[in-house]
C-alpha cells in the first residue's frame, strides 16, 4: 500500500533522474508533439527506438515499465479494432463467411496507433514519473506556471496544497490501515459478501477517517499560522532549482529529435499515414 | 534579575459558539510574570485551561480581556497590524503535540526551513540556519530523510528544530511530550533542557506530566481557568493536598522526601523528580547521620 502512495518513482541514480524537473516537464510535452509528428515506417521506427534509449538510460526496469502499460491495453486493443475495421483501400483479406473486408491500410493504420500510444505512454512515464519525485514535479510546475501568477491564477497555493496532500499521503495511509485493523478486531467483514455489503462495510472506516483528517487539517493550520506562514508572498527557498547546461542539452536534443522526425517524413521510406 | 519577557493581568478568554454567544470561559483573570531565559512549567488537568493560555500568548486566539505584553510590546486593547503579528509569532514559537500535524514538508530539511522561508531569510543564511538547527536538536543526520519514516521523539525534535530556526526569544511547549513513548520523551526533555541552558531560550513547558514538571525553574498550576500556585518545584510540591484535590499527583520521590521531612528527618536537596537522585540524597543522609553518630561514639 505504501509503495502505491508514492507513485511510479523509481528511484535511482541516472542522467536522466539528474536532470532539472522543469526541463523534463517541457521535454515531456515536447515529446507528446513529436510522437505525433510521425507519418512514415520509417518514423515509426525511428521513434520506438527512441522510447527504448529513454527506458536504457533513465535505468528502469523493463519489466516494470511494461507494467505500467497494463492499464491501457483495453484502450491499445480498442483502437487498433476501429481502426482495422475503419479504414478503406486495398483489400488484403475477405474471409468467406465475414461479411467484413480487412484492409492493408487498416492493419497499418493501427499497427501506428499502436506504437504511438506505447511510445507517448512510455516516453512521459520516464520524463515525469520514473525519474521524478512528486514534490520535484509539484515544483517545477510552480516555476513554470509562476508567469501565470500575474493573471491572478494562486499557483503557490495550488503548489502548497499538492506538496501538503503529498506530505500526508502515507501518514493518512497508516491511519487507514489502523481503523481497519481496529474495525476487523471488533469484527468487521470487507472481503466477502456482495458489491453493495462490501461497500457499505467501508463506511466505517471512511468516518473516522474523515473525522481525524479534519482535526489534522486544523492542527497543521495552526502550526503553520504560528510559523509565519502567510502565502507565497515575500517567500524565500531553500532548495532553488537551477538550469545546467545539460537540461538546456537534454531539451535541445529532443527538439533536434522532433526537426529529424519531420525530415524523415519527407524522406523516409514505408507505409505513410494519409 | 533579568527582565520580565512575558507579562499578563486578569487575562480572560472565553469561547464563543457559532452565534458569537459566550459559551464557557476558558481562561479567568491569568496574572503572570516570565523573565526573559525562565523555565517554565504550566501545569493542569485536561481542561484546565493550560492550552488556551498558551494559544494566548501566540496570538492564535484573542484575550477577550485584559493585558498582554510580550517582550515590551503591548497586544491587547488595540487592532495588530499583520507585520506584528508576524513579529510576535518569530519570537514566540511554538510546538504541539502531534508530531505528524506539525510537519509540512516532505524532506526533513524542507520542513525546517519553512519558518525562515515564510520570513523571507535569504540564501546563504537560509541554509545555515537549518544546518544549525538541526544539529542543535541532533539530527542533522537526517536532513534528506522523509518525516514520515522516523520515530515520534525524531519527528517532534524536527518540529523543534523547525521553531528554533525562526530564532525565537521564547518557546511554548503545548504537551509536546504527550504523544511520545518514555524515549521520545527522554530525547525532547534533554533537547527542552539544552535550549534553555545553552541557548538562554525562555521556555513554557505545557504538561500533565509532574516529572516533566520538575525539571523546570517554576511551575505554575491552573486550574478552572485560574491560577492556583506559582513557585518553584520544590514549593509547589510540598503542597501535596492540594494538589491532589485539583486531579494532580506529585511525583513519588518528592513525595517521599516531602513525607520524610514532615517527619522530622531533616533530608537535603531540592527538585526530586527521579529516582536516582533521590535515593542520592537519602544515602547522603545516612552516610551524614553515622558520621555523626560515630564521632559521637569516640
Amino acid at each position: 500500500m505504501k509503495g502505491v502512495a508514492f507513485g511510479q518513482y523509481y528511484p535511482a541514480e541516472s542522467p536522466m533522474h539528474r536532470l532539472d524537473p522543469r526541463a523534463k516537464v517541457v521535454m515531456a510535452i515536447l515529446y507528446i508533439i513529436c510522437t505525433f509528428l510521425c507519418k512514415n515506417l520509417t518514423g515509426f521506427l525511428v521513434l520506438t527506438l527512441s522510447a527504448a534509449f529513454l527506458v536504457v538510460i533513465s535505468h528502469i526496469p523493463l519489466k516494470l515499465v511494461l507494467r505500467s502499460l497494463k492499464p491501457i491495453l483495453i484502450i491499445i486493443a480498442f483502437t487498433s479494432i476501429i481502426n482495422i475495421f475503419m479504414s478503406r483501400g486495398e483489400v488484403l483479406l475477405t474471409p468467406e463467411s465475414w461479411r467484413i473486408k480487412i484492409y492493408a491500410e487498416g492493419l497499418w493504420n493501427a499497427l501506428f496507433m499502436v506504437l504511438r500510444i506505447t511510445v507517448l505512454i512510455i516516453g512521459t512515464g520516464i520524463f515525469l514519473t520514473y525519474t521524478t519525485t512528486p514534490i520535484a514535479l509539484t515544483d517545477a510546475l510552480e516555476y513554470l506556471l509562476s508567469p501565470l501568477k500575474k493573471l491572478k491564477v494562486p499557483v503557490h497555493d495550488f503548489a502548497m496544497m499538492m506538496t501538503i496532500a503529498l506530505r500526508f499521503i502515507p501518514t493518512l495511509t497508516e491511519e487507514t490501515e489502523k481503523i481497519m485493523n481496529a474495525q476487523k478486531a471488533r469484527g468487521a467483514d470487507f472481503t466477502t459478501g456482495s458489491l453493495i455489503k462490501r461497500v457499505k462495510a467501508l463506511i466505517p472506516i471512511l468516518v473516522p477517517l474523515f473525522v481525524s483528517a479534519f482535526n489534522r487539517a486544523f492542527d497543521l493550520a495552526s502550526a503553520m499560522e504560528c510559523r509565519c506562514y502567510h502565502g507565497g508572498e515575500g517567500r524565500t527557498r531553500l532548495n532553488v532549482l537551477r538550469y545546467r547546461t545539460v537540461d538546456f542539452l537534454a531539451m535541445a536534443a529532443v527538439v533536434v529529435f522532433g526537426v529529424g522526425l519531420l525530415l524523415l517524413n519527407r524522406y523516409g521510406f514505408g507505409y505513410t499515414l494519409s | 534579575m533579568s527582565d520580565i519577557y512575558i507579562h499578563t493581568k486578569d487575562l480572560c478568554f472565553s469561547y464563543t459558539d457559532a452565534d458569537g454567544k459566550i459559551e464557557h470561559p476558558a481562561l479567568n483573570g491569568i496574572s503572570v510574570d516570565i523573565r526573559e531565559g525562565e523555565y517554565v512549567a504550566v501545569l493542569g488537568h485536561n481542561g484546565s485551561g493550560k492550552s488556551t493560555f498558551a494559544k494566548l500568548l501566540n496570538l492564535i486566539l484573542e484575550p477577550t480581556s485584559g493585558t498582554l505584553i510580550i517582550g515590551g510590546v503591548e497586544l491587547t486593547g488595540r487592532e495588530l497590524s499583520d507585520e506584528e503579528v508576524l513579529q510576535l509569532r518569530k519570537n514566540v514559537g511554538m510546538v504541539f503535540q502531534n508530531p505528524d500535524n506539525q510537519l509540512v514538508a516532505t524532506i526533513v530539511e524542507e520542513d525546517v526551513a519553512f519558518g525562515p522561508e515564510n520570513l523571507g531569510v535569504p540564501m546563504p543564511e537560509l541554509r545555515r540556519r537549518v544546518d544549525d538547527s538541526l544539529s542543535a536538536v541532533n539530527m542533522l543526520d537526517y536532513a534528506h530523510h522523509e518525516p514520515h519514516r522516523l520515530s515520534g521523539g525524531q519527528k517532534q525534535r524536527i518540529a523543534i528544530a523547525g521553531v528554533i530556526a525562526m530564532m525565537p526569544k521564547c518557546i511554548i511547549f503545548d504537551e509536546s511530550t504527550a504523544m511520545l513513548d518514555p524515549s521520545g520523551r527522554r530525547e525532547v526533555l534533554e533537547t527542552i533542557q539544552m535550549l534553555n541552558k545553552q541557548h538562554g531560550i525562555t521556555v513554557l513547558n505545557i504538561t500533565h506530566y509532574m516529572n516533566e514538571a520538575a525539571m523546570a525553574d517554576r511551575i505554575i498550576v491552573i486550574n478552572d481557568g485560574k491560577l492556583l500556585l506559582d513557585g518553584t518545584p520544590d514549593e509547589i510540591f510540598t503542597k501535596r493536598e492540594l494538589l491532589q484535590s485539583v486531579g494532580l499527583e506529585v511525583p513519588q520521590c518528592a513525595a517521599l522526601i516531602h513525607e520524610l521531612r514532615t517527619a522530622g528527618i531533616d533530608v537535603e536537596g531540592t527538585c526530586i523528580s527521579n529516582v536516582e537522585s533521590c535515593a542520592e540524597i537519602i544515602a547522603e543522609y545516612y552516610a551524614k547521620t553515622n558520621l555523626h553518630r560515630e564521632e559521637q561514639d569516640v
